[in-house]
């Protein structure tokens, strides 16, 4: 990707008091986009949310330029889109939409090399970019190249959507449900691709959806709307769930929130309790202070190379002696940093015991988590929220 | 007709078939020349009802009403203006394909679907872009339709011709002449091959289609069939 990347790699896109109108509809009611005004800093993912017909897609098309602002101006990188040239301008910006709009009459690759050939790249470059891309998304170019629309599945075809946003390397990209019309497994799976791809990329992406959980997953930034176009709230997930703006937001985000603020933060976050811990082969008498000093008298017994073996209880100790691994009468869930606190919580109710161990990419203990700590986490960010 | 004549006299066959090719090359370019003119008219007509809405109702109400007018009636009233000639052969023919040719044309591009036609704009296509490269392959399939109907009617149509005169009837004029001279050979060949004429060709532009749309066979093997093009309401 990188040898294939442009000079030009992401853009800011600035929404300045954005207002749409659709004709025909009276003064007196709603518009569709009333008053949109937020920044999305180059290489982040916005994402907005909010009920059926808040006007997300109608916002996103007003970056196209598929529909034009009544009022108001759209800035990419501190130029008013209007003032470019629209077909251009939509050169310049990734599209992916709920139904796809796959081309049925042409083959995936040239699907994907649609944009290249309007900007007039060579056969063998745009057949070299499709197969390239294919491959980014995991879809075998040998497999799939030749093949037609109505011969994919429809996680496929979506992935053939994104494949061909992408395919003349645009800084921005415009997602409409782009992981709508899939069931939840692979809708699941595509998030998790599609942000991996993003650490790579580091596109600007206006993301819509109606689905707050989406939302908070895949967002840097949640632009929350309500009906009438109306920003109900703009920031990071974590803002939005610690502290609502309006009984609207805290409504749409759910009575759960606490609970959904847990997948956002991950066991690294937390300030680890440091393990009792002996290796094997350690002298019996050198132990028992330290396992005394545990409030429940237990100690994580370790091998050579710090990796846990299991748990002894000071009455499982010998007078002397060495400890040995028959000493040790259980085991924690092994959690890895980067497991989400909801995660790690849900395992650690599930193994009924207190205590997760914390290890390295080695398997070496870097600590304890409780489920009191990620509870007491739960509640520190809830409470003073107002709701 | 003589009860002890042969359904078919072959000797008449073998000595006219001069007379037989000429007549079926004929019929076949009264009905081509038809179709081909009323094709480009109603071509050119659609994609000013497509781009306009408005005038689309007027439109196909127009073309409907020409269909409606009986042949009859229709060579009766060019014969002062254009007398016998060819014209006064054409001009009812292809009144008559507009009806079949612009419903076609335009359900064809209504069958497009409309994220397609979004993703087009989205994307960067000009109109003209849009209409060539996107639009008009999706809409061929519903378009041979309306080719293949025209050529059908037109085939038939062209046996009525004989009423202007001997020089336009095609292989009409065999049946028009087997009857006054109570000759059934002569009907014979007339309506089997007038028959046969139409068969080959509709089967002719059915391939025609296949060779332009691949995807739509790749579709009908594909099983995930996601099809919203309308069927044409016929005449
Ligand atoms: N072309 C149009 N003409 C008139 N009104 C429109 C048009 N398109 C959308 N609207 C109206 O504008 C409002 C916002 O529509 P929009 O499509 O942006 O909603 P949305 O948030 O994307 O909803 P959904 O989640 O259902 O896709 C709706 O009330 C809709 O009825
Ligand atoms: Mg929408």
């Amino acid at each position: 990707m990188a040898a294939e990347r442009q000079a030009q790699v992401a853009a800011t896109v600035e929404f300045e008091h954005v207002s749409k109108r659709y004709p025909g509809t009276q003064a007196g009611a709603g518009a569709a986009v009333d008053d949109l005004s937020f920044i999305v800093p180059a290489g982040k993912i916005c994402v907005l949310v909010g009920p059926s017909g808040c006007g997300k897609t109608t916002s996103l098309k007003m970056v196209n330029r598929l529909i034009e602002p009544t009022n108001g101006r759209i800035l990419l990188d501190g130029v008013d889109a209007a003032s470019r040239d629209v077909t251009d301008l939509r050169r310049g910006i990734g599209y992916v939409i709920q139904q796809t709009g796959l081309f049925p009459h042409q083959t995936i690759g040239e699907n994907v090399a649609t944009v290249p050939r309007l900007l007039g790249w060579t056969p063998a470059r745009r057949r070299e970019r499709a197969e390239q891309l294919l491959a980014v998304v995991g879809l075998p170019p040998a497999t799939y190249r030749d093949r037609y629309p109505s011969q994919l599945s429809g996680g496929e075809r979506q992935r053939v959507g994104v494949a061909r946003a992408l395919a003349a390397d645009p800084p921005i990209m415009l997602m409409d449900e782009p992981f709508g019309a899939v069931d939840p497994i692979v809708r699941e799976r595509l998030q998790n691709e599609f942000l991996r791809l993003q650490e790579d990329l580091a596109k600007t992406i206006l993301f819509v959806t109606h689905d707050i959980d989406e939302a908070i997953k895949m967002g840097d930034l949640v632009a929350v709307l309500q009906l009438g176009g109306k920003l109900a709230q703009f920031g990071t997930p974590e803002e939005i769930l610690a502290a609502p703006a309006s009984d609207f937001v805290a409504r749409f985000v759910g009575a759960d929130r606490g609970l959904k603020r847990l997948s956002l933060s991950r066991v690294r976050d937390l300030a680890l309790i440091p393990a009792v811990t002996g290796r094997t082969g350690d002298d019996v008498r050198t132990v028992r202070d330290r396992i005394l000093a545990d409030p429940f008298h237990y100690m994580l017994l370790v091998d050579d190379l710090n990796r846990p073996v299991g748990w002894v209880h000071q009455e499982a100790l010998p007078a002397d002696g060495a400890l040995v691994e028959s000493m040790t009468e259980s085991m924690s869930p092994l959690l890895d940093p980067r497991t989400t606190l909801k995660d790690a919580l849900s395992m650690l109710l599930d193994a009924d015991v207190q205590a997760g161990i914390v290890v390295d990419a080695a398997g070496a203990v870097l600590g304890l988590v409780t489920a009191e700590m990620i509870a007491e986490r739960m509640r520190s960010g809830v409470a003073g929220s107002g709701a | 007709m003589r009860a002890d004549e042969p359904l078919l006299d072959w000797t008449w066959v073998g000595s006219h078939l001069d007379d037989i090719a000429f007549r079926t090359a004929q019929h076949l370019a009264l009905a081509g020349i038809a179709v081909a003119i009323g094709f480009a008219i109603a071509f050119a007509l659609s994609i000013w009802a497509v781009r306009n809405p408005r005038i689309r109702g007027p439109l196909t109400a127009f073309a409907g009403g020409l269909y409606t007018i009986p042949s009859l009636a229709l060579f009766a009233a060019l014969v002062p203006f254009t007398g016998f000639s060819i014209l006064t052969a054409e001009i009812p023919l292809v009144l008559y394909t507009q009806q079949i040719l612009i419903r076609n044309i335009v359900a064809g591009f209504d069958a497009v679907p409309i994220d397609v036609l979004e993703a087009a704009d989205g994307m960067g296509y000009s109109r003209r872009e849009r209409l060539s490269r996107v639009e008009l392959p999706l809409a061929v399939p519903l378009i041979v339709t309306g080719i293949r109907l025209a050529a059908v009617t037109m085939i038939g149509l062209v046996m009525v011709l004989t009423l202007i005169g001997d020089n336009f009837g095609g292989l009409g004029l065999f049946i028009k002449e087997g009857i006054q001279t109570f000759f059934a050979t002569k009907v014979y060949v007339g309506a089997i091959l007038s028959v046969t004429l139409a068969v080959l060709v509709d089967l002719i532009l059915v391939r025609v289609e296949r060779r332009l749309t691949p995807w739509a066979a790749a579709r009908a093997q594909g099983g995930a069939a996601v099809t919203s093009a309308a069927t044409p309401a016929r005449a």
